[in-house]
């Protein structure tokens, strides 16, 4: 939220012609904080109400009841969730098909980005159309053929246990990959686009090749759309729930963000445990959220820059 | 948080024109080596081949097998069936119309009520009001939680016996108090209210960064001319925004048509919270599997998500080619 000059100019000018035509504003201000301050209190509630019953022992919320500050307040919870809840080997398999799918993702849609951006041929637009078209389907309407796909695709026992792709990370990684693809081809061939061409020419007259111009120029400067991208692509897959459901069908193989389900008919009685997981499986997103926000907010919008 | 896409792109792209392109055509393609062929059909491929192979074919595959009878076990079992399966959806499966009305309320509670409270939000915050970027944060954080994870946490807050809201009433313990995801007479508004939580701030975002794009120079105008707060606003500030809104139409729209995991999570989509998206998966999963009804009714899903993606791509796209 840094105030560039600018902005504060603009806003002053604006305040102060504002101030000479309506005596009101103050009021109207006033108004607007009691809005702002009901609203951000609601929509803290649901958050904070996992979060404090997760933090209370079930012995305590059945003895006083679920309103009440009466009783201990402790970790046990997150610390049950982590061990006997199976959360430690959920987040595992988390970190399993979220780092390679970000990565491949990223590697696959700049290759296929500089392609279309900083070549110019005949099938430009037309792939890129595909590309972008793809990640904007529904996914459900993928998901029979490729359930289908994945069981058919026979593979050897000694790779898979369920001797096809079914019930693998890979499956997950690829679908996952492939469906985000589209929208980092779309956003990272529209900031390459905006690169200027002389740095490419350049490099042309001195002989280097596609690759380098890629690898060499291209790569580097287009560190800040990585950066924006990679965080947004760490959010979406970790917090992809669909593609694990559709094909994972051991319980411990599960990513958190689709296990948690699982949790909700385990645990039916103890609602202290499921909010313990709820607000576990929250952590990362949040810690990636206080140190990353910058770069989150920028891939979110970097995808609606171009309309 | 005040980084936005106008940051985020080079300074480089001022340069006007984009001449570009016109210097490359026809120039550099000649240019290009046998190693540089070699290379760049291996950067379009490979992608093009993951693209097809994982995302356009299967979807061919769901409007071929939607004209067809399958149990999903062995491939030599599929039958032709002609249009029997959207004769059947469309006349004999009950839970169909319910769910075509519950993406319909969804879409316009989202247009509604959603994305208004979002874009209030924004034009709030877009004035340096004290706190500002706090409020930001606290209306942006549920969008980084999963909708799945949204579901289990309005759970907690909407239980019968244990849930703050039935507390907050008066009701929690008594016979009166309301099962919120449970009555299938409520369950959809108590669903659709906890995806507000999140589209809300999701749209608050893009129009914070469409509200800071705007030519402030337009407002000063306005206000010039004697134009008031609303006035301003609603006829040169809201126009001004137009790329953006049609993102956010969009995102709408298609948010709506893929409300799954909400209502996945809490009942699998049945007994008041009937949706396509979820009857696809229920026709897909289990024992009884169909695979021509989930399928047929996959097609719906992807005709109706067909208008949103078109409407965009000819907006994104149409430029470029008329360029």
């Amino acid at each position: 939220m840094s105030t560039t000059p600018a902005r504060t100019v603009r806003t002053g000018r604006i305040q102060a012609a504002s101030a000479q035509r309506t005596g009101s504003r103050p009021k109207r201000h006033y108004g607007m904080h009691i809005f702002l301050l009901v609203m951000a209190v609601m929509w803290l509630i649901p958050l904070g109400w996992s979060l404090y019953t997760a933090l209370r022992p079930v012995a305590s919320t059945n003895e006083h009841g679920y309103f009440s500050f009466a009783g201990d307040f402790n970790f046990d919870n997150f610390v049950q969730a982590w061990t006997q809840g199976g959360f430690a080997t959920y987040f595992w398999n988390s970190v399993i098909i979220t780092v390679p799918a970000v990565l491949l993702t990223l590697f696959l849609a700049s290759l296929m980005a500089f392609a279309v951006s900083r070549v110019s041929w005949k099938f430009n637009v037309t792939l890129l159309i595909m590309f972008t078209a793809g990640n904007l389907l529904p996914p459900q309407v993928l998901a029979a053929p490729l359930f289908e796909m994945a069981k058919h695709f026979e593979v050897p026992y000694s790779f898979s246990d369920s001797g096809n792709m079914l019930n693998t990370y890979i499956i997950v990684i690829a679908v996952n990959t492939a469906f985000q693809m589209g929208f980092c081809t779309f956003v990272l061939s529209n900031y390459m686009k905006a690169l200027s061409a002389d740095l490419t020419e350049a490099a042309l007259v001195d002989g280097a090749g596609i690759w380098r111009q890629y690898r060499e120029i291209i790569m580097p400067l287009c560190r800040p759309a990585f950066a924006a991208l990679g965080t947004l692509q760490v959010i979406f897959i970790y917090n992809d729930y669909f593609w694990p459901l559709i094909f994972i069908q051991s319980g411990n193989r599960l990513p958190i963000t689709t296990a948690i389900n699982n949790l909700q008919g385990e645990f039916l009685s103890n609602y202290n445990l499921l909010a313990a997981g709820a607000v576990i499986t929250v952590i990362p997103t949040l810690v990636i959220y206080l140190l990353l926000q910058r770069q989150f907010v920028a891939g979110l919008t970097l995808g609606s820059s171009k309309g | 948080m005040s980084s936005t896409a106008q940051e985020l792109i080079p300074p480089e792209a001022q340069e006007p024109g984009g001449g570009r392109i016109g210097r490359t055509r026809g120039g550099r393609v000649r240019r290009l080596t046998g190693r540089d062929k070699v290379v760049l059909s291996l950067m379009v491929g490979i992608p093009t081949l993951i693209e097809l192979a994982l995302v356009w074919l299967p979807t061919l595959m769901s409007i071929g097998l939607s004209f067809t009878r399958w149990n999903g076990l062995d491939l030599a079992d599929i039958r032709p069936a002609g249009t029997e399966n959207y004769q059947y959806i469309t006349q004999d499966y009950p839970p169909f119309w319910p769910a075509v009305q519950h993406n319909l309320m969804w879409l316009l509670f989202l247009a509604l009520i959603a994305t208004p409270l979002g874009l209030l939000l924004a034009v709030l915050l877009d004035q340096n009001i004290r706190g500002s970027k706090i409020y930001q944060s606290i209306f942006f954080a549920p969008v980084m939680l999963s909708l799945a994870l949204i579901g289990i946490i309005w759970q907690l807050f909407y239980q019968r016996d244990n849930g703050l809201l039935n507390f907050i009433l008066g009701t929690a313990g008594t016979p009166q108090a309301v099962d919120w995801f449970g009555d299938s007479s409520v369950n959809i508004w108590a669903a659709m209210i906890a995806a507000t939580w999140r589209h809300a701030g999701y749209v608050m975002l893009l129009y914070l960064a469409g509200l800071k794009g705007v030519d402030p120079s337009l407002r000063e105008a306005a206000s010039i001319d004697g134009a008031n707060a609303y006035q301003t606003f609603f006829r040169v500030v809201f126009p001004a925004m137009r790329p953006i809104n049609i993102v956010i139409v969009v995102i709408t729209i298609i948010e709506s048509l893929r409300a799954f995991d909400v209502v996945y999570v809490i009942n699998r989509g049945t007994n008041g919270l009937e949706m396509l998206s979820a009857l696809v998966i229920q026709n897909l999963v289990g024992e009884g599997q169909v695979i021509g009804v989930g399928s047929a009714l996959a097609v719906v899903l992807l005709v109706i998500s067909l208008v949103p993606i078109v409407f965009y791509l000819s907006r994104t796209f149409g430029k470029e080619n008329r360029a």
